[in-house]
């Protein structure tokens, strides 16, 4: 590789630093992200210019095409479904390294030591690969999304892993190329890590989802640096590591923001449906009646969750804020960090709506507020204004600091329909005496609370 | 000093980094910067570009084709993703 190569890859990788430390504060976050992109351009540009590389026509192929369609897909789809999204390309990442791995094995020509490096990257990436597309899969409804068990699942990972080291062993011992054939021992040592990825994702819930799709980005992260080492590119051994590492403190970050811990997420089944004793109904009330208590209501805390993205009801939510603002209502948005199926998924989406930031306002600033407020308006939120949460010790999310939508005087609840939320879990808020629910989707409650609203 | 231990530190040093500068980032960016990280491991795209570039043999080029093309869609899909979870931050200040 000439200087100018590894030149630029340096530049590249003070680029990738930098955009990161830049994506980690709100007011740079997009500039860095801009930052990063330059630096992946000038990577990829002059890894033209390594002497003797084959087939560079039909790479530049494959890069426009790919471009493209990454370009169309990532920016035609919803906001809702940006989670998969992440997740997919995630999985995409994990199995280029994959096939880096499975390359450089098939050739053989690589020493001993690098080879353990390869075999490393590509299990974790297939691993990864395989994880990714299990997520996005749950997340896109293709699989149930709670979470699958079956007896002994736990054994039969760790089986499944057993083999995988095993066949690393032998793919480790052979010397020299390999021989083709769709059973040889390369391809099963890839075939194993990809059944592994996909199992271990079954059991985990929709919940738990964005942390799952992080430590995948982590373990991609660290799959890349380690393909990094394997064949000698400074760029990928750089930044592999440096994502594997911010990628592994991100899950642990964002698993504790929603008080879980890692071990939890991962071996704890969380959101498997658990039967409640308690035969309590929930009380439905008439669109026009809810109306009526909003409309004369002199505060009004929103508390929007899942289910309002799913409706896509943001834009109505819009109307419904400014309906209630010439009727000299006051309304605020409480914002739960995990609302949503990632965190800040209700502030980038009610930014969509054009509702002004500083009518959001987080767990610790809103919380004082709800004794004082009329009506609670609970849009498609579930498992982050449960009670159980602070009461209930045997809850699953018992700790998991939440919105305290009960000590409101009224509570208004948009619901589907009767289910749990993502937790698994029954939320007593919906059975409290002080709460009515609206049942249907969001779009077209709020839609029919505007007209009520517009008639008194 | 021998080749393993450079990169050793490299490893080490990188690793650190990582740590290092997102580790005062708020919740709320947390998602972006999931985002932002799958972006940046898009570099692989390199990687399988080199090892693209080495195929003797046509199993081996469609091979190589098959992870330029993951790594593609990898770099453009993460930067994209990215760049409208972000576009839509700014909007609400």
């Amino acid at each position: 590789m000439g200087n100018l190569v590894k030149a630029t890859y340096l530049v590249s990788a003070i680029f990738f630093i930098l955009g990161l430390k830049m994506l980690s504060s709100p007011a740079t976050a997009r500039r860095g992200n801009l930052l990063a992109g330059l630096g992946m351009i000038l990577a990829i540009t002059v890894t033209f210019f390594i002497p003797n590389m084959k087939h560079q026509l039909l790479m530049i192929l494959i890069i426009i095409v790919g471009t493209v369609i990454g370009w169309v897909s990532a920016k035609k789809v919803p906001l809702t479904d940006m989670p998969q999204m992440v997740a997919l390309f995630n999985g995409m990442g994990g199995g280029a390294a994959a096939v880096i791995s499975y390359l450089e094995l098939a050739r053989g020509e690589i020493t001993s030591g690098l080879k353990l490096l390869a075999i490393s990257g590509g299990l974790i990436g297939t691993i990864s690969f395989s994880g990714s597309i299990g997520a996005f899969m749950k997340l896109q409804r293709l699989l149930k999304d709670r979470p699958i068990t079956y007896p002994l699942q736990q054994p039969f990972h760790g089986l499944l892993l057993l083999l995988a080291m095993v066949l690393s062993y032998f793919v480790f011992m052979q010397s020299g190329p390999f021989q083709p054939g769709i059973l040889s021992i390369l391809n099963l040592l890839f075939a194993v890590p990809l059944l592994l990825g996909l199992f271990f994702t079954l059991p985990i819930g929709g919940a738990d989802m964005p942390v799952v799709i992080s430590l995948f980005n982590a373990l991609t992260g660290l799959a890349v640096g380690f393909d990094g080492f394997a064949i000698g590119n400074q760029a990928m051994m750089v930044s592999g590591t440096i994502v594997g590492a911010s990628g592994s403190l991100l899950t642990y970050l964002m698993a504790k923001a929603m008080n879980r811990s890692i071990h939890n997420v991962l071996f704890g089944a969380f959101g498997k449906v658990r039967e409640h004793g308690v035969a309590k109904e929930m009380k439905p009330r008439e669109i026009e009646d809810a109306a009526i208590m909003i409309g004369f209501a002199r505060k009004v805390i929103v508390v929007p969750g899942y289910g309002l993205a799913v409706a896509q009801a943001q834009h109505k939510l819009r109307e419904f804020m400014n309906i209630l603002e010439e009727k000299g209502v006051e309304v605020k948005f409480a914002i739960h960090p995990v609302a949503g199926r990632m965190p800040g998924h209700m502030n980038v989406l009610l930014a969509e709506a054009n509702i002004p930031y500083d009518k959001l306002h987080d767990l610790e600033e809103i919380n004082s507020e709800f004794p004082t407020t009329d009506v609670a308006l609970v849009v498609g939120a579930n498992d982050v204004v449960n009670p159980a949460a602070e009461t209930d010790t045997s809850s699953p999310i018992y700790g998991m600091p939440i919105l305290k939508a009960y000590q409101a005087k009224n509570v208004l609840a948009v619901k589907r329909g009767k289910g749990k939320g993502f937790a698994g879990i029954e939320n007593d808020l919906f059975f409290l005496d002080q709460t009515y629910m609206l049942f249907g989707d969001a779009q077209d409650v709020l839609g029919k609370l505007v007209q009520a609203l517009k008639k008194i | 000093m021998s080749e393993i231990w450079i990169a050793l530190y490299i490893f080490i040093l990188s690793g650190f980094t990582g740590f290092e500068v997102i580790s005062r980032v708020p919740v709320i960016l947390h998602t972006p910067l999931m985002s932002g990280t799958n972006f940046i491991h898009g570099i692989v795209l390199v990687g399988a570009m080199v090892v693209m570039g080495k195929a003797e043999t046509t199993t081996e080029m469609i091979i190589g084709a098959l992870g330029v093309w993951l790594g593609v869609l990898n770099v453009v899909g993460g930067f994209a993703v990215t760049d409208r979870m972000l576009e839509m931050f700014k909007k609400g200040k």
